[in-house]
């Protein structure tokens, strides 16, 4: 149980790369905070800086009130569920899970009452004795987790734990993580790339982008306001529309509300916000033509062309759309869903 | 690719017989030879059936071996071999282990040139440095001795490299949450490399085994007192005898016994062997 505190940490590689850009974040004790972005953004490299497998060019990491930067993996306290679990391929799952504590020279009876109890929280007593290879996916990862909670760490560092299971199994072990985390009450730093994982599990969503944080925040605060271009793009599936402004303007019968900020060249409208069919006063009318439906079961995603605008627009449909492709849509973008932002600095106005 | 042609199969079978035949049949002489009296093998047909003097010959070489060649008895060169060849193939294990995984596992100045070192020594096998190496191990004072025997020929590039490509298939993250489980280099190396590679080790007993049994010219250089003759050298000591006609019974009596160990640690090992060779146990 401990605050994870990162104060302007850099990483810069030997070659003189820089991944990681003066990070600041504080990590509230028992929180679960997850790392999202793209691939390459740098969320995996700062947690392993946290970890304690790369070096800190600069800034300070400190877990638990003290400053952890020359520390090995070991004395920090924390334990680590990889993205292919990691788990020893000659020891048994007993094996797997007393390793750490051996090695910090626990008490036997320590060890197996520790042991029992986080294979009875994992339902992985059964197979105790087995080998890693005779598992299978969701049962190595539990092991993996179970190797995480029998040393009862100060924090928990996730690597994209869930990305080898099938998307099934991802969703119950997102569930049973999420359930876990609670009922332990452990601090948790959790890296994704995968945005539906990354609302679900969050109390505190961090999105980062190439090195630098793009917002901190509850998901739905960044789904409601997402502060940047980036965001606003990342967070949200099927993602946000980003018209431009000019273009929009330049449509036949469109007037902007008068509400957007100065300065705003591109509006943001999420495809659940636009309604089909007439318009509210004040709200933006648009006709196109319906290029693709897919239909995800209880919802429908257009695909709408505008003449005029360079992208399809993305509409969500509530029930079974009654569309064909090709047909003429009208549809309103209300105006109070709207999200302004500026071109030039990528920040919402 | 799956056919059906008869006379195809029968052929090909053939084929294999006869192959096994010429790799056989000198075996079976050897066994057969060790099996007459004297004289049997020079006097006018070969025999092809086992003959009766059987207890005797290997009685003979393993008691008191062949005093007018000046080779002591079997048994003793038995056990000098059985020393040379465990020592070579244990020390050059343990050394390339240890090496390939210091080339692995750790940044070191220089980690890239001590490794093209290593690998560079593969082009000088004993045969080509054998003069400075004898000029060596006679300065030490090590001729005549088990040190001698064994010590040059321990270092090994292949299996340093046969282990670093095992090392290097083996995951990163193993090692770091081996780190995050509080178990540093040496930990590491003994609970989670070396049971890892038990099999890669199993593969390289078996080679280099064979590999010290089979050594025939360095133990030939190095020693000059027969308490120190290994039976691969002893066996060419036999058979060259000046003044009379080789003891052929005696020589292949010998032979037989020499080619005993060696299939045996195949026939036991084989498992492992074959498990090593193709399994990744990951």
């Amino acid at each position: 149980m401990a605050a994870i505190e990162l104060a302007g940490v850099k990483k810069t590689y030997p070659g003189g790369a820089q991944v990681i850009h003066g990070i600041d974040l504080a990590i509230g004790d028992g929180e679960l905070v997850v790392l999202v972005g793209p691939s390459g953004c740098g969320k995996s490299t700062l947690l392993r800086m946290i970890a304690g497998l790369e070096t800190i060019s600069d800034g300070t990491i400190s877990i638990g009130g003290a400053v952890v930067n020359t520390k090995e993996p070991a004395e920090r306290d924390i334990a680590m569920v990889f993205q292919n679990y990691a788990l020893y391929p000659h020891m048994t799952v007993r094996g797997n899970l007393e390793y750490g504590l051996k090695n910090r020279g626990t008490p036997r009876a320590e060890i197996d009452a520790r042991v029992e109890a986080a294979a009875r929280t994992l339902e992985i007593s059964q197979f105790l004795d087995r080998k890693p290879r005779q598992l299978s996916g969701g049962q190595r990862q539990r092991v993996a987790m179970g190797r995480a909670i029998v040393r009862q760490p100060k924090a928990f560092l996730f690597d994209e734990p869930l990305s080898n299971l099938d998307a099934k199994l991802r969703g119950q072990m997102r569930i049973e993580i999420r359930r876990l985390q609670r009922s332990l009450g452990t601090t948790s730093v959790y890296v994704t790339h995968d945005q539906l994982e990354a609302m679900t599990l969050a109390d505190r969503l961090v999105v980062m982008n190439g090195g630098h944080i793009e917002q901190v925040g509850k998901p739905t605060e960044l789904y409601d306001r997402p502060a940047s271009l980036f965001v606003a793009g990342f967070i949200g599936s099927p993602p946000m529309n980003l018209l431009d402004v000019a273009a929009l303007q330049a449509l036949p019968g469109v007037t902007l509300p008068d509400a957007l900020p100065d300065g705003t060249d591109i509006v943001g409208i999420r495809p659940d916000a636009i309604i089909l069919g007439t318009a509210a006063p004040g709200d933006i009318l648009l006709s196109g033509t319906v290029e693709l439906i897919e239909p995800v079961g209880g919802e429908s995603h257009l695909y709408v062309r505008v003449a005029g605008l360079e992208q399809a627009m993305i509409i969500v449909a509530q029930g079974r759309s009654e569309l064909v492709e090709a047909a003429s849509l009208d549809f309103a973008l209300p105006a109070d869903a709207l999200h302004p932002f500026s071109r030039a600095t990528g920040k919402r106005l | 690719m799956v056919e059906n042609r008869p006379w195809l199969n029968v052929l090909t079978h053939l084929v294999l017989v006869v192959g096994v035949i010429i790799i056989a049949f000198p075996v079976y002489l050897a066994v057969i030879a060790s099996t007459h009296g004297p004289g049997a093998f020079l006097s006018n047909v070969v025999p092809l059936l086992p003959g009766s003097y059987m207890l005797d010959n290997y009685g003979q070489m393993l008691s008191q071996g062949m005093s007018t060649s000046g080779a002591p008895p079997l048994t003793l060169m038995l056990a000098n071999s059985l020393v040379m060849a465990i020592v070579i193939a244990v020390a050059k294990i343990a050394i390339s282990i240890i090496s390939a995984y210091a080339i692995v596992y750790f940044r070191f100045p220089l980690r890239t040139l001590a490794f093209w070192i290593i690998f560079i020594t593969l082009m000088l096998p004993v045969e080509v440095r054998i003069i400075p190496t004898f000029k060596v191990v006679a300065d030490l004072g090590l001729l005549n001795s088990y040190a001698g025997l064994t010590i040059p020929l321990i270092a090994s590039a292949t299996a340093t490299f046969l282990f670093r490509q095992f090392f290097l298939t083996v995951p990163d993250e193993l090692m770091e949450a081996a780190r995050v489980d509080g178990a540093g280099p040496m930990k590491f190396f003994r609970d989670i490399l070396l049971p890892l590679s038990r099999t890669n080790m199993a593969a390289l007993f078996v080679i280099l085994f064979i590999y010290g049994w089979m050594q025939y010219l360095w133990p030939l250089l190095v020693t000059t007192d027969p308490k120190f003759y290994t039976v691969v050298m002893g066996i060419k000591r036999m058979a060259a005898v000046a003044d009379a006609d080789p003891q052929w019974n005696l020589v292949m009596a010998a032979v037989v016994l020499a080619m005993l160990p060696p299939v045996l640690i195949v026939i036991f090992m084989q498992r492992l062997f074959v498990k090593g060779l193709v399994e990744t146990e990951k």
